[in-house]
């Protein structure tokens, strides 16, 4: 696997994290470490087998679809600075 | 002064709420001066709290932890206080709901002194990742040195004050247990499933658990009683019973985990010994070699798409609305996130990406279940299994920031197995080594807490 700047950049861009000139340099050496690292795993042999999403089994949990109480606008407005008319005010889409 | 023979003094009106936790109080503002237990110390809700159980009480309110002084890792949320998860991203956020473990507790008597200093969203072994403008725990023993993480103020707190008091940790490879060994006290990291996760700012879903962390293996027994249970809030909850059955018939020595600093390996050792169980040495290859490597893509991986949420709208930090939203939320996650978080988010988004999401993240789940079947197959012999908590003495904080990416990470090699399996696991002080605590971890089969708690008290009483 090669780990460059250009590597450390697309996945930097997906995760909306800009990243400083040493913060890429740290990165790209850190990154070839845990990737060295991670490698150690194809000497595990996995044929056949499942992968385990949970640590034990989990099923989907369904309920009636019946209003239920939830938090007023008021309330959920509460913690945010950018609002307007009762509604949580976002960056520019288009 | 246990926590039992502590609320039976509640219940009888021979200590007044009130004045018990204006002390307690008194003493956390005190201790956080030097050694940063607490990101925020909730003084008034703690008073008001105390007030009305004080009137409660005289009414015959009979509460299993009337009185109790609880503490809360910063990452569990608590209506009205500032619930940040040690992040900067999350600064000014005042959860409107208790996660369900601390409404349990608050609905049996306990009084919140505050939330618990932490590595960032739970990102570390040492507590020494905390967020931007966050502090750093010190630990009890030795100032200079790490209370382990990272549930660190949690640990450092149980270990250091002079009451009755209980904290509720958080764990996803380890964070409940190390700290806990590193601090001298008790931790248990429950079953999967067994306490809510409802209110926890997530970092893994499938690994995060909430437990507690006290003085004893007691207190812990009590607070989980009183934490644990079935709750529609949380898809993940589980509607099964812990199982009754304490006996320990047989115990399994994890022959690797003994591969570790020599001053831990001899105080282990001589624990075993003393305790006289019928054991023998079980082999987790898979688990001790392969562990680190699968928890640390599972974990990042599930901590990138959770963090995905945190850019700048509806609570936390936000900014004047400038640019368009790409340019705002990366600005925002940019000066936001601590160094380890922005690691663990690159490592995680990486690790799902196209082109590398079967070489990467699904083949550590496939080892994931060669794991979970490695112990299953060892509590067909064994009830409990034994190891060392963590490899070392708690480390200096130079010594740490020595290490490389990995060596740092290896710090969980003990506590990410049982993690990954969801299985419950107790970590007890063993003795020390130096004049510094050395914990011993106990991890049984799903829903078999009560061996932990068996074996635990076993361990407490020949020390």
């Amino acid at each position: 696997m090669k780990v460059d700047k250009e590597l450390i950049l697309k996945v930097a861009t997906n995760a909306r994290i800009n990243l400083k000139e040493e913060e890429i340099k740290e990165f790209i050496s850190q990154f070839k470490e845990i990737l060295d690292s991670f490698s150690k795993l194809n000497e595990v042999n996995t044929n056949n087998v499942k992968p385990s999403f949970h640590p034990i089994d989990i099923k989907n949990v369904l309920r009636e679809d019946v209003v239920k109480g939830c938090l007023s606008q008021e309330e959920a407005l509460s913690n945010a600075k950018n609002k307007k008319d009762g509604y949580f005010k976002g960056p520019k889409v288009i | 002064m246990n926590i039992k023979e502590f609320t039976e003094k509640i219940r009888k009106g021979v200590i007044s709420v009130e004045e018990n936790t204006s002390s307690v109080l008194k003493e956390a503002e005190k201790i956080n001066k030097e050694y940063n237990y607490f990101n925020v110390i909730s003084k008034d809700l703690a008073l008001n709290q105390a007030r009305e159980l004080d009137k409660k009480l005289k009414n015959g309110f009979k509460g299993r932890l009337a009185g109790l002084p609880i503490s809360i890792k910063d990452s569990i949320c608590v209506k009205d206080v500032e619930s940040a998860a040690g992040s900067k991203i999350l600064k000014g956020y005042v959860p409107l709901f208790n996660a369900t473990a601390v409404q349990k507790a608050i609905d049996e008597g306990a009084i919140v002194i505050g939330k618990t200093s932490q590595d960032e969203f739970g990102f570390g072994g040492f507590s020494t990742n905390a967020g931007i403008g966050f502090k750093i725990p010190k630990n009890p023993f030795d100032k200079e040195r790490a209370t382990g993480g990272s549930s660190g103020g949690c640990a450092g707190f149980s270990s250091i004050t002079k009451y009755p008091h209980v904290s509720l940790g958080e764990s996803t490879g380890g964070s409940i247990v190390n700290p806990a060994a590193f601090c001298g006290v008790a931790g248990l990291s429950p079953t999967y499933g067994s306490v809510s996760r409802y209110g926890i700012i997530d970092y893994g879903n499938s690994l995060d658990k909430i437990g507690p962390i006290a003085k004893t293996v007691e207190d812990c027994e009590l607070v989980f009683d009183v934490i644990k249970g079935y709750d529609s809030k949380d898809s993940t909850s589980s509607k099964e019973d812990i199982k009754k059955d304490n006996k320990i018939r047989k115990v399994g020595i994890i022959r690797e985990s003994l591969n570790v600093d020599k001053e831990v390996k001899e105080v282990i050792e001589k624990t075993i010994n003393k305790l006289g169980f019928d054991y023998e040495y079980v082999s987790l290859p898979i688990s001790m070699k392969y562990g680190i490597q699968t928890y640390y893509l599972i974990a990042p991986t599930e901590a990138s798409t959770n963090l995905a949420k945190f850019c700048g709208m509806r609570y936390g930090a936000e900014e004047e609305l400038k640019g368009n939203f790409n340019e705002y939320f990366t600005r925002i996650r940019s000066n936001n996130f601590g160094k380890e978080a922005k690691r663990r988010i690159l490592i995680g988004t990486f690790a799902r990406m196209a082109g590398f999401r079967d070489a990467y993240y699904i083949k550590a789940l496939k080892v994931r279940t060669l794991i979970i079947e490695e112990y299953r197959k060892a509590f067909k012999k064994f009830d409990v299994l034994v190891s060392p908590t963590v490899p070392i003495l708690p480390p200096r904080f130079s010594e740490i920031n020595k290490l490389t990416i990995m060596q740092n990470y290896m710090i969980d090699i003990l506590t990410v197995g049982p993690n990954l399996a969801g299985l419950p696991h107790l970590s007890v002080n063993a003795g020390f080594s130096k004049k510094l605590p050395v914990g011993i971890m106990f991890t049984a089969n799903h829903f078999e807490e009560n061996k932990l708690f068996n074996i635990g008290k076993r361990v407490e009483s020949i020390n």
